[in-house]
């Protein structure tokens, strides 16, 4: 049986997150995003609502939500601001390894920390040489006595700046590419651990984007997550969750976009009518309605195959790929709906397409989603 | 102490409700529905008191239809520990259980409780009627204190201290438990019902008792046979469009010329 | 069996009638009209016996005073006790009085203990008969209005004050004043009145006021109310404002202006950095004219305005008090 109807908890879920996407967010999202400022204020009130937590076990102290059910809370919230949304997201993908990897003790003392008290996390992966292709990484770990040595550079980290601790990725034989990547658990006031200044980004500017640099980082063996050389495979699964989550901030956006598009074409006249009349301005509106559902549909079923504990990589590239397109395209759209005013910093719609630009390129760029997918079909047609 | 809060599903405070065809109900097809904002402040303001160790349990009623179900969860996923849906199948809906009905129902969910506070909403905000919790308060021949802005307990529990937000300012009253309380919109703010507030409410106790099984209506000849019933609606007559003028000395004109001032 | 008679309640009572005392008693004279029936007054508290006299060529057949020493400082559940104690021998039709704060607390509890039926906030009496009431009401922060049938032989409503004529003229004859003394208790055991903090101010009073000079949270506090305030003074204005104004704590909570606070309907309204969220348009659409100022051409408010300045108020007001002043 198929079914789309939230169950009354799920709906209450989102409801929450509706709330306060209108209520906290939005109202100060233009501020931040000028500014450039971290918003801390924010994200203090979203931890306090579990909002930052949302898939840690209720065992400690998260809500426990579903994949699926965290998709309904990053589109409400993204409808409210990208950017803050974005850094919810880095708490997300730092989850997740431990979710997968991670020992109980590990568990019980880092998932516990990001419930108990205002805490962010970060997923080190990228670097300035190895982007799309990560398994082509520099940073290296060394064995040294019972424990590890991390020496190498991160780039683009979201929460590199505040993260109480950074799931990061290194190699240790550079040769093996990417079975010689292995996971590491490295406290942030660990010696050695180094973040650059805050990146001024073109959107998402209420989160915090910084390189991190590793200098001699020594740390204990107890701290290597998962095995060694498993490290390139737990950062390929932890991307296919959360790709789902990526997704559903493209439905976010492209739905606030739809939202203002409606609006305003409704207010605006020329030629004696409300632009809504207009049959181009309608067929703009109509194509980003049908986007929204359409993704929402694709970025709902991933989720709902990673809950199931199916394989959900192509359907996660798919809906990453769709949802994330149809946000810059349906933004795109809604700066050209409002016109000259589209283009000012005093609408909020010119916002909107600085923020999907982002979600084309981060956690895997669309060219790398197409990659996956076209691999997967050539797969099964071989 | 146990703390009593009712609670009312109301159409979502900015909805634009639209009056049917047949002029005799509302268009509630894509409505969205929530605790009438006054009673959400009302499970605040009971939750406060728990915390700080004045009250052991929160208990949230309403009457109203299955679907109210949601509400209730929405008071136990912000904290309440129980809830109790006095299902009314409808009858208020179908204008057959008018607010002294109501009134009378929840008194009997209170005498059977026997909660040393109660804590309403000071208004519904769908049908505005201003009556269910003095009602209440009459019907337990309680003391009340309405349109609250702040209540403060006793160290021993036995009274409570209220300021109430009244036409001419502020009213301070003392009143001995049990007592009935609502609440205006200044007493708090009321969170949000958590993530992980929402996933426990699905765990926590919520009684269904079916209106006719608690015999608070019998003496006002049941369900069906309210005395208060709306016959019809309509919208608003629209007002004529105003005119924008373009300056403070045109608008100093025009309302010369209107003979306002 | 109830008589075709309609009793207005007052209470507390002023020292004189205001605006909402005269707005009741045309309610029921609106009521008597329906039924044939004679209006009497019943004024309750302290100042009872003495305001009587003021209110004494309003048409009504008769006036009784209650001026009990448990009504001295108002409550709930005396004033309840006062009213039951005086109608439960006397069969009127119809029990009536203007919405306030003090009959929102006490009214519904009067209709509890009687076992009648209440309407809120009525805004037309559409029929009534010895057993039948049609009552018009506004429902949904006023954006729809309802027509509610009350059946059975005694009702108890209030209005509201800005939807019922005052009685223009004086009537010659002079209301019989019969002082009603009661010699029980009423007050009850667990409810202490502790104080009053009454604002006080020059300025007319918001539900009296012909002009109200109202205010938003655009007016970022002192700086823009002061300049309200000078065109008050220039208009002899009661200034009122929006619930972001109370919270913000810029103005005490009897200005707020709306469902949840006054409703008011003066003869002409501004409306100064006010949005027009539907929550305030319910206490002041009913205003004669409105006025807007708001430097957002695309504000609600400007949908309910008669007249409408796009501007900023902090240059806008001064200008137009200056305006006014010529
Ligand atoms: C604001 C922000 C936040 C970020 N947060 C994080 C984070 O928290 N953690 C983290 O690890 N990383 C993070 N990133 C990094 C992000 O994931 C990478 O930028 C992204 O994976 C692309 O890598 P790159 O920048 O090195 O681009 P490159 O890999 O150099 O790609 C350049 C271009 O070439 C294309 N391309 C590459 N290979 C192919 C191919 N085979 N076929 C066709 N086209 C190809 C790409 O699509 C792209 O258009 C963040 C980035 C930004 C901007
Ligand atoms: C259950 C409930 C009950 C409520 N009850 C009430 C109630 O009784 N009364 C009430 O008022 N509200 C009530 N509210 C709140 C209501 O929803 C609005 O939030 C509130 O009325 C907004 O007040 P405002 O217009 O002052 O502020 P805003 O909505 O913030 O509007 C400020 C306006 O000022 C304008 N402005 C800013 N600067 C200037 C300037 N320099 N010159 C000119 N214009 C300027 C802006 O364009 C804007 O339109 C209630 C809400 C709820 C949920």
């Amino acid at each position: 049986m198929v079914s789309f109807e939230l169950t009354p908890e799920q709906q209450l879920l989102q409801e929450t997150a509706r709330r306060f996407a209108q209520n906290e967010m939005a109202p100060v999202a233009q501020q931040y995003d000028e500014r450039g400022e971290f918003a801390l204020k924010v994200y203090q009130k979203a931890f306090a609502t579990g909002l930052l937590n949302d898939i840690i076990p209720e065992k400690y102290g998260g809500a426990g939500l579903t994949t699926f059910e965290s998709t309904l809370i990053a589109e409400e919230l993204a409808s409210g601001c990208a950017g803050m949304t974005t850094t919810t997201l880095g708490n997300g993908l730092a989850t997740i390894p431990l979710l997968i990897a991670g020992t109980e003790q590990q568990r019980e003392r880092f998932l516990t920390l990001l419930t108990s008290k205002l805490t962010f996390a970060s997923f080190d992966l990228t670097e300035p040489g190895a982007g799309s292709d990560a398994a082509s990484m520099s940073t290296t770990a060394t064995r040294k006595g019972n424990g590890y040595v991390l020496q190498g550079e991160k780039s683009f980290i979201t929460n590199g700046g505040v993260a109480s601790f950074h799931v990061v990725f290194a190699t240790l034989d550079k040769s093996k590419r990417s079975k010689g990547v292995t996971a590491f658990i490295v406290p942030s006031d660990t010696p050695g651990l180094i973040p650059g200044k805050d990146e001024s980004k073109m959107g998402h500017r209420a989160s915090n984007t910084t390189s991190v640099r590793y200098e001699n980082v020594e740390i204990p063996a107890s701290l290597r997550l998962g095995e060694e050389g498993q490290g390139f495979k737990l950062a390929m699964q932890t991307l296919d969750r959360a790709r789902s989550s990526v997704a559903a901030i493209g439905v976010g956006v492209a739905r606030a976009a739809l939202h203002h598009s409606a609006q305003y074409a409704l207010e605006r006249t020329t030629f004696g009518q409300p632009i809504a009349q207009h049959q181009g301005i309608q067929f703009m509106i109509a194509q980003m309605a049908r986007d929204v559902e359409a993704a929402r549909l694709l970025t709902w079923h991933a989720a709902w195959m990673v809950d199931q504990g199916m394989n959900a990589s192509k359907e996660s590239a798919c809906a990453k790929l769709f949802a994330t397109d149809t946000a810059m395209r349906a933004a795109t759209d809604a700066v050209q709906i409002f016109g000259g005013n589209g283009y000012m910093r005093e609408y909020p719609v010119e916002k909107l397409m600085r923020d999907a630009k982002l979600l084309q390129i981060y956690e895997g760029t669309n060219q790398i989603q197409h990659i996956v997918i076209a691999r997967h079909v050539l797969d099964a047609a071989t | 102490m146990k703390i009593l809060v009712t609670i009312k599903r109301t159409p979502h405070r900015d909805a634009r409700m639209r009056v049917a065809a047949d002029g005799k109900s509302l268009e509630t097809g894509d409505i969205a529905f929530e605790i009438n904002p006054f009673d959400e402040i009302a499970v605040e303001e009971a939750l406060r008191i728990k915390e700080a160790g004045k009250a052991q349990e929160v208990v949230a009623v309403t009457v109203g239809l299955e679907v109210a179900r949601e509400q209730l969860l929405a008071a136990l996923a912000m904290g309440a520990d129980r809830g109790i849906l006095v299902n009314s199948g409808g009858a208020a809906e179908k204008q057959e259980l008018d607010s002294l009905q109501i009134a009378k129902t929840l008194s009997a969910v209170i005498q059977s409780e026997q909660p040393g506070l109660v804590i309403m909403g000071k208004l519904a905000t769908d049908d505005e009627n201003w009556q269910i919790a003095p009602m209440v308060a009459e019907l337990l021949g309680w003391p009340q204190a309405t349109f609250a802005s702040k209540l403060e307990l006793s160290e021993d529990g036995k009274t409570a201290q209220v300021t109430r937000e009244v036409d001419a300012g502020l009213e301070e009253v003392e009143l001995t438990l049990p007592a009935l309380v609502t609440v205006d919109l200044r007493i708090n703010e009321p969170r949000y019902a958590s993530l992980p507030g929402i996933m426990k409410a699905k765990r926590k106790p919520l009684d269904v008792i079916e209106i006719e099984d608690l015999g608070g209506l019998a003496d006002l000849g049941g369900i069906g046979q309210s005395c208060v019933r709306t016959v019809s609606y309509r919208a608003l007559p629209a007002k004529e469009k105003g005119i924008l003028v373009d300056s403070a000395a045109a608008l100093a004109a025009a309302l010369k010329e209107r003979k306002l001032v | 069996m109830t008589t075709a008679d309609v009793l207005i309640i007052v209470g507390p009572t002023p020292s004189s009638p205001r605006k909402i005392d005269r707005a009741a008693i045309g309610f029921g004279r609106k009521a008597t009209d329906c039924i044939s029936g004679e209006l009497d007054l019943l004024l309750l508290g302290p100042a009872a016996e003495t305001a009587s006299s003021q209110f004494a060529h309003l048409g009504a057949r008769k006036i009784y005073t209650i001026g009990h020493a448990d009504l001295a400082n108002y409550t709930a559940e005396a004033y309840t006790h006062a009213v039951c104690d005086f109608t439960s021998e006397r069969n009127y039709r119809f029990l009536g009085g203007s919405a306030s704060s003090a009959t929102r607390d006490y009214f519904p509890r009067v209709a509890a203990r009687l076992g009648i039926p209440m309407a809120s906030e009525v805004l037309e009496i559409d029929q009534l008969t010895a057993d039948q009431a049609q009552l018009v009401r506004a429902v949904f922060v006023g954006n729809l209005l309802a027509t509610l049938s009350i059946s059975g032989p005694q009702i108890l409503a209030t209005c509201r004050a800005s939807a019922f004529e005052v009685p223009a003229e004086e009537v010659a004859t002079e209301s019989p004043v019969e002082v009603v003394t009661i010699s029980h208790a009423l007050a009850l055991a667990g409810k202490q009145f502790l104080s009053l903090t009454e604002q006080t101010s020059d300025r007319p009073d918001l539900t009296e006021a012909e002009i109200i000079v109202s205010g938003g949270r655009g007016t970022r506090g002192a700086e823009g109310f002061q300049l309200l305030e000078q065109l008050a003074d220039q208009l002899g204005a009661a200034i009122g404002c929006t619930r972001a104004v109370v919270d913000s704590g810029w103005m005490p909570n009897d200005l707020q202006v709306g469902q949840t606070g006054k409703v008011v309907a003066p003869k002409l309204y501004f409306a100064v950095a006010i949005s027009g969220a539907i929550q305030h348009m319910a206490g002041m659409r009913s205003s004669k004219t409105v006025v807007a100022i708001n430097k957002d051409p695309d504000a609600p408010i400007f949908e309910i305005a008669d007249l409408g300045l796009v501007a900023d108020m902090l240059e806008a007001v001064p200008q137009l008090t200056e305006a006014l002043k010529g």
